[in-house]
């Protein structure tokens, strides 16, 4: 039998606007397809995943084309059918899930009503017949209260159910292939390993085929048959899941699985080395933070509940949590961009000043930023040089011709030539952007520096060298860094310390071994079990788990009374956990956990 | 269910907060309407009196119609007056206002009706069908000829076509008389013009604003989804992008229905139509302030109340204030 999709030396070119010329997106790639079987595509953006995935339907991007080679679905050649017979296969034959599920979704119609147009638009059965395909699969993607849920409107639904919908829809009509476009990457990871079980589950059940793109190896290794791997639109290798996971022949796998993090060991070695001293650079104390301003004092939404962490001068404090948590908020405050509600900021014992205005040019030189998005960060007008001038002539008061000099020593502190001091931000790749920026907060001569998901907009090998570079800055330079991420395996290779938020409380902080060890805060052990490893069953073994099939159960609930965490504890105490507080339990070291449990029992 | 009964809560609150907040603008403008009139140059006296006008002559008739009082009694009791229906006598005339106003209302609202009737359909389908193929030569003929009738502002549009159609070719008339026993056909022939230029006035930007919301939306996430689905691509703009258009497209048309009024103003003049606001023009000529204030009112009221449409319209369409979480 021949297989149900072959690509054969597929040439994709793209350009920015129309006025650019052309150039080759995907270089000539080769793959088949077999019915009921899993291909993933992995590499780093701008490999072309995506492009190939979508050419099997016989779309191009906007502002991408076909220039060369043949996709032949079930022995029919797609490229070269008409509009209106690459219409007929779409969503009928093969079906497509996006990576965002929350922009996929048509915002202004209910989710039936674009769940069964699929079967409708292609004359597949009786609408009552879609509807009924749905309410099952639904309740197969173990979505809960499936007739009703349905019902609603995207922005009714949480993303992780959103996601879970999206492949409701792709396979209401029984197609033959599904593709997926890195549809686990936008959520956090303990929805991650629901989302990823619940596809396998559907992928399996329906006989479909499937391509699945991703850039996570560990995700790839818990749904695929076999592995593609791309880099710069054409083919490295491919082979089969195990093979490529544990023998890779090419060196280019080899780099991809090393700038893979092993997931933290649990038993806590290996982590940050530095020992805890004293010497607090920031306290921050007992601080309530959120946005919009109430009249009267107080915010409209709470992000931050009475939040207290030290960070000790000289060390890397990994700031964890889920999207929501307010990981991000605390960077604000600490810096004074989000004016606390109440509490104290204090750097070196006396009290900043809660708002970035009232705060002295001392002050502000002596706590810098990072931020997330290396592309919108730099004024495009601007070369690198000036960029990183400002600072020098701003905070230090340094003349023309030294800044010059000492852009060209930060330039090389972040592994950057000279000469990109005369560039623009646009000629630069992000990885390099991001050093920038890194180079640009170390121009103020700072004592600490808060990063704010600094890898997550790189991909797995710039963001490997990023960490890198801020383990050796550290050591050389022995600057503070507060490091936020949504990674718990990034944290737990850099940090010494980590502070574990959720819902905008503090669950559980300490030194980074004994966060990784017993006793856990249950939700730092949830937390801890949903990284996914790079081995084929692990999500089998983790499913079964009872933390994971009750944090499955519910949602994030910011602002409820007791503990947040206590509708998806395993551990929770009725009558305790849902309406008091937890108290602080002090372990050595500074280590401590917010839980009614008594420490005896977090084992 | 519950959650509906409180969204539609929501819902209402959010509207009624609009029509609150469109009252008090009505109040803003009476006071500006008010405070307009009284500095204008000159007063009724002096226009009533003309040249024989002495001091003590003018003093009287200021007396006799009351405007030797403070100007805040008489704004509070023209305001009174409009919560009551009492708009007032003229100062010219000594009629009251409203029966002056009253057959010219219908006329007016007839212009700028049947402009609307005939620019908003056709704007929005000239939009869509642009934005259906864009870049193509109906695109780009379009998009060219509608900047170049933006530019051409209505007293030259006007101009223009009663050269043409009145002075040269004499096929409609350069004055449009209707009255109440005209026919339909009288009534075609004396509108064909100022209501083509009042078209014209607005067609432009409706089409335009259509074709960029549609394009926007066509460029969304969820359209691509939706083509590859397989969705038919009538069905991916009727259904899928429409609705998400509407808000944007909805406010452009009310801007630009406002903007007919305004636009009515000097159509009436040039066409020597008897409407509101040719009404309005002569009254100013007269320093007839009543008449003036009242048709200002008429006006500025039609303007905000198509804002409001334009607001309560938005607020309905959008999903996620009709349905909260």
């Amino acid at each position: 039998m021949s297989a149900l999709l072959q690509i054969n030396d597929l040439r994709v070119e793209g350009r920015r606007n129309t006025r650019s010329p052309y150039s080759p997106i995907v270089k000539g790639v080769s793959l088949e397809v077999n019915r009921g079987e899993v291909l993933a595509l992995i590499g780093e953006s701008g490999a072309g995943k995506s492009t190939i995935a979508v050419s099997s339907m016989g779309y191009a991007k906007p502002g991408c084309r076909f220039s060369g080679g043949e996709v032949i679905f079930d022995g029919i050649s797609v490229l070269d059918m008409t509009l209106e017979q690459k219409r007929v296969v779409r969503g009928a034959r093969i079906s497509y899930v996006a990576q965002s599920a929350a922009a996929s979704f048509n915002a202004s119609l209910r989710l039936d009503d674009q769940i069964t147009e699929v079967s409708m638009v292609h004359g597949v059965g009786t609408k009552a017949e879609a509807e009924t395909r749905m309410v099952d699969l639904a309740r197969r993607m173990q979505l809960p209260d499936p007739e009703n849920i349905i019902r609603k409107y995207p922005h009714q639904v949480s993303g992780g159910q959103l996601q879970r919908l999206m492949a409701v829809m792709a396979m209401n009509a029984q197609p033959d292939l599904l593709v997926l476009d890195e549809p686990t990457t936008a959520l956090d990871v303990t929805t991650q390993v629901e989302v990823l079980a619940a596809f396998k589950d559907a992928i399996r059940d329906s006989g479909a085929a499937a391509i699945y793109v991703t850039h996570d190896l560990a995700v790839v290794a818990q749904v695929a048959d076999r592995i593609h791997v791309l880099l710069g639109g054409e083919t490295v290798e491919e082979g089969p899941t195990e093979q490529i996971l544990h023998d890779p022949q090419e060196d280019y796998t080899r780099k991809l699985m090393a700038a893979v993090r092993p997931p933290p060991k649990r038993t806590g070695e290996g982590a940050g080395s530095r020992e805890a001293t004293d010497d607090t650079v920031i306290d921050v104390a007992a601080i309530d933070a959120g946005y919009g301003k109430r009249i009267g004092g107080g915010v409209v939404v709470q992000v931050l509940h009475d939040v207290s962490v030290d960070i000790p001068r000289g060390s890397a404090v990994g700031v964890i949590g889920e999207s929501g948590c307010g990981k991000s908020t605390l960077a604000r405050v600490i810096s004074g961009l989000l004016p606390a509600a109440s509490g104290e900021i204090l750097l070196d014992g006396s009290a900043l000043p809660s708002d970035v205005k009232d705060r002295t040019r001392e002050q502000l030189r002596r706590v810098q930023i990072v931020m997330q998005m290396p592309d919108v960060s730099f004024n495009p007008l601007k070369t690198i040089g000036q960029a990183l001038e400002r600072p020098l002539e701003f905070y230090l008061d340094m003349p023309a011709d030294k800044r010059r000099e000492r852009v060209a020593e930060l330039l090389k502190m972040v592994d950057l030539p000279a000469e990109f001091a005369n560039r623009r931000p646009q000629a630069l790749s992000g990885g390099q952007k991001q050093r920038v920026n890194l180079a640009r907060a170390l121009a103020a001569e700072p004592e600490v520096i808060l990063c704010d998901e600094v890898t997550s907009a790189l991909d797995t090998v710039v963001g490997a060298q990023i960490i890198e570079l801020l383990k050796r800055l550290q050591d050389d330079l022995g600057v503070t860094f507060v490091f936020i991420s949504h990674d718990l395996s990034t944290v737990a290779s850099f940090a010494d310390r980590v502070v574990v938020l959720y819902a905008g409380r503090v669950a559980e902080q300490g030194p980074t071994a004994q966060i990784l060890s017993p006793p856990y805060h249950p939700y730092t052990s949830l937390l801890l079990h949903s990284v996914p490893e790079m081995r084929v069953g692990w999500l089998e073994e983790i499913r079964e788990t009872e933390t994971a099939q009750l944090a499955a159960a519910s949602v994030v609930e910011i602002g409820a009374t007791g503990c947040p965490f206590h509708k998806r504890c395993p551990m929770a105490i009725p009558g305790t956990c849902d309406v008091k507080d937890p108290p602080i339990r002090p372990l050595p070291n500074g280590h401590r956990i917010a839980c009614h449990r008594e420490v005896a029992e977090l084992y | 269910m519950r959650g509906d009964q409180r969204e539609g809560q929501l819902l209402t609150k959010l509207i009624l907060r609009r029509l609150a907040l469109g009252a008090i603008t009505l109040l803003v403008v009476s006071l500006i309407v008010f405070g307009g009139t009284e500095i204008l140059p000159g007063d009724v006296a002096n226009a009533i009196l003309g040249q024989g006008a002495t001091p003590e002559n003018l003093q009287v008739i200021r007396k006799e119609l009351g405007l030797d009082r403070p100007a805040y009694i008489r704004y509070f009791e023209w305001l009174g007056g409009l919560f009551t229906g009492d708009l007032g006598n003229s100062l010219a005339t000594q009629r009251p206002v409203s029966d002056i106003l009253a057959p010219r209302l219908p006329k007016t609202l007839l212009l700028g009706g049947l402009a609307a009737l005939i620019a908003v359909p056709l704007a929005v389908t000239l939009g869509l069908y642009t934005a259906m193929r864009p870049g193509s030569w109906f695109d780009r003929s379009l998009t060219t000829g509608s900047i170049a009738m933006v530019s051409a502002p209505e007293f030259l549009i006007a101009t223009l076509l009663v050269l043409a159609f009145a002075v040269e070719l004499r096929w409609l008339p350069a004055i449009a008389r209707i009255s109440e026993s005209s026919s339909p056909g009288e009534v075609f022939i004396a509108l064909a013009m100022p209501v083509a230029t009042l078209t014209a006035a607005v067609l432009a930007p409706m089409m335009r604003m259509t074709r960029s919301a549609i394009l926007n939306v066509l460029s969304h996430p969820s359209i691509e989804m939706a083509i590859l689905k397989g969705v038919p691509r009538r069905t991916i703009i009727l259904k899928h992008a429409l609705p998400n258009a509407i808000a944007p497209i909805i406010n452009v048309i009310a801007v630009n229905l406002a903007y007919i009024i305004g636009g009515v103003l000097v159509v009436e003049t040039i066409f020597s139509y008897d409407g509101v606001a040719k009404l309005m023009v002569d009254g100013v000529a007269a320093r007839d302030l009543p008449v003036v204030q009242a048709c200002a009112m008429f006006f500025c009221a039609i303007y905000i109340v198509f804002n409001l449409i334009a607001d309560v319209v938005s607020i309905v369409a959008n999903p996620r204030l009709r349905h909260s979480k």
